[in-house]
């Protein structure tokens, strides 16, 4: 509870700024206008118009709030003008990808810790693998993709994965190498099998490591999840939302996608928060 | 296990002309140079030397966490691999290294999951063990709730749970304040005494090694030697202030004596 005022006050000052530079760079426009039909524009007329633009520079927060607001609450969710219907194409690509992207950051991750060949051959190309920008590759997945036949959710969900397997093999090599040499003699005196120190040793020692690369790895998924939307012609999908927002120059909406993607990024990683928070209670380890 | 077999005649632990010289990057380190033990069944042996004299190697020998370079030697009459995956001792660390994410109980458990004891068995064992060492009603705390001295005793309960003959010991007291050690010494001999094992016992205190040990196997450094073995002279029944007689005094004097000899400044 003691995080409540710094952050009230963190909130306070980012809404005052947001709300500063709307003004500063919505009014060009207004002047603009007021230019061009010859009259004379006092300040608080500036103020005014402002904040009501149908196509602002930057939307004033309330007119993003609004607009939230607007297509979350008062439309249907079937409809494809509402947020929450996009929303959910966005999510259902995220958690795919994300399911896929985590099985397969372990997987590797246990491979890459037993085994000496796959650490020096695969660790390079796993991070190689990220310095490619996923804006040039995500066409390239989905077009190769679409020949077999394959589109819509899957290639979505499969950018997504390729983002958010990193942070986890990453995180979980880390995490099971964390063992000290006491903990591994231990077992070794009780003649434990390899795959005894992995149960009983690694995988509890890497839980703190497991879910903070789950934090990041979920973010880095929905990133995915819409990337993957932007090449696809923009159907349907946050993404397509952010998409058809540029399109047609309604920052309002591009804004409001943008606010409602980062809700959904913190719902998630909050989500995995307290899920963490009762596991490592649970095993002892949040102290 | 195969204790039986060592009984009567074969010592539990014998060494002959043992030694480990360790690679390093710019010289090779000689760890341990002809070093000959022999530990009898019901044996409390201790080691001690100056720090860098090798009676951690040594015990790690036994316990095949370390292998020899040069030498022979069999622990129950195998060789220490055979030994360790028979699981024939308890090796207990200079830290109590309880795993932080299980309790008292389940870090004792832990050696009896590898093993393969069943669900009743374990929860009689980790009872009697926990009893053993005074930690009754510690069962569901996890580590970090115990004070030091209270950690290394369920260290010690965690290598006592499987019941193996041998009870390998790494300086456990070496970090605890006098008061508590002298404490644990006490509780320590008891349970040899009521469990018969044979304890070998890595320390850097005269008085430590002198009140709890049969057997005193003194150690130099660089390469770590064994420089003498003393027999105590001591009964097994020795309540804590044995240490104020003539006799431990004696013992303990020829300890510090083969200590300063051994001992170069170089």
């Amino acid at each position: 509870m003691k995080s409540i005022l710094p952050i009230t006050t963190v909130s306070i000052v980012i809404v005052i700024l947001w709300y500063g530079f709307s003004v500063v760079l919505n009014s060009t426009w207004t002047k603009d206008q007021a230019n061009r039909a010859g009259v004379e524009v006092t300040f608080s007329e500036i103020l005014k118009d402002t904040m009501v633009q149908q196509r602002p520079l930057l939307p004033a927060p309330h007119q993003v709030i609004i607009e939230l607001w607007d297509t979350t609450v008062n439309k249907k969710i079937t409809s494809k003008r509402s947020l929450v219907y996009h929303g959910w194409i966005t999510l259902s690509a995220t958690l795919l990808g994300f399911v896929i992207g985590t099985g397969l950051g372990v997987l590797l991750a246990i491979g890459i810790v037993h085994n000496k060949a796959m650490d020096y051959g695969v660790m390079p190309w796993i991070i190689a693998s990220q310095t490619v920008p996923i804006l040039a590759l995500a066409p390239m997945i989905i077009v190769v993709l679409y020949s077999i036949g394959l589109s819509g959710l899957v290639p979505k969900a499969i950018i997504s994965a390729y983002l958010s397997f990193f942070p986890v093999s990453v995180g979980m090599v880390a995490g099971f190498r964390c063992p000290d040499p006491t903990q591994m003699d231990l077992l070794k005196t009780y003649a434990a099998k390899k795959s005894q120190l992995f149960w009983k040793l690694r995988v509890p020692i890497s839980m703190p490591y497991l879910f903070t690369s789950l934090k990041i790895g979920v973010a880095a998924s929905l990133v995915g999840a819409i990337v993957g939307e932007l090449p696809t012609g923009a159907v349907a999908g946050l993404g397509a939302r952010l998409l058809t927002g540029s399109y047609y120059g309604q920052t309002v909406q591009i804004w409001s996608a943008l606010i409602g993607s980062a809700i959904l990024a913190a719902v998630l990683v909050g989500f995995i928060g307290l899920i963490q928070k009762h596991t490592l209670n649970r095993m002892g380890l949040a102290r | 296990m195969n204790s039986n077999v060592a009984m009567d005649a074969e010592p539990v632990i014998q060494a002959r002309n043992l030694g480990l010289v360790f690679q390093t990057k710019d010289s090779p380190v000689e760890a341990l140079k002809d070093v000959n033990i022999d530990i009898e069944q019901g044996d409390f042996v201790s080691l001690i030397g100056p720090s860098g004299c090798g009676k951690t190697t040594l015990l790690r020998i036994i316990a095949s966490l370390d292998k020899p370079t040069a030498g022979d030697i069999t622990v129950n009459g195998m060789t220490p691999e055979e030994a360790r995956l028979q699981r024939a001792y308890g090796y207990v660390f200079q830290a109590a290294s309880l795993y932080p994410w299980r309790t008292i109980a389940g870090n004792v458990k832990l050696p009896l999951e590898i093993m393969g004891f069943s669900k009743t068995e374990m929860n009689e064992r980790v009872k009697k063990v926990l009893d053993l060492v005074h930690l009754s009603g510690f069962e569901n705390k996890f580590p970090w709730q115990l004070s030091g001295g209270m950690q290394q005793r369920a260290s010690i309960a965690r290598a006592l749970s499987f019941d193996a003959d041998i009870l390998l010991m790494d300086e456990p007291f070496g970090a605890l304040d006098e008061i508590v050690r002298d404490h644990l010494n006490e509780q320590l001999l008891d349970l040899w005494k009521s469990t018969r094992k044979t304890i070998c016992f890595v320390t850097h205190s005269i008085p430590e090694a002198v009140y709890l040990s049969t057997k005193i196997v003194v150690m130099s450094n660089r390469p770590g030697k064994v420089v003498e073995v003393i027999e105590s002279s001591l009964p097994r029944e020795r309540p804590l202030d044995i240490r104020d007689s003539p006799e431990f005094i004696e013992i303990a004097q020829r300890v510090r004596t083969g200590l300063r000899m051994s001992h170069s400044y170089e």
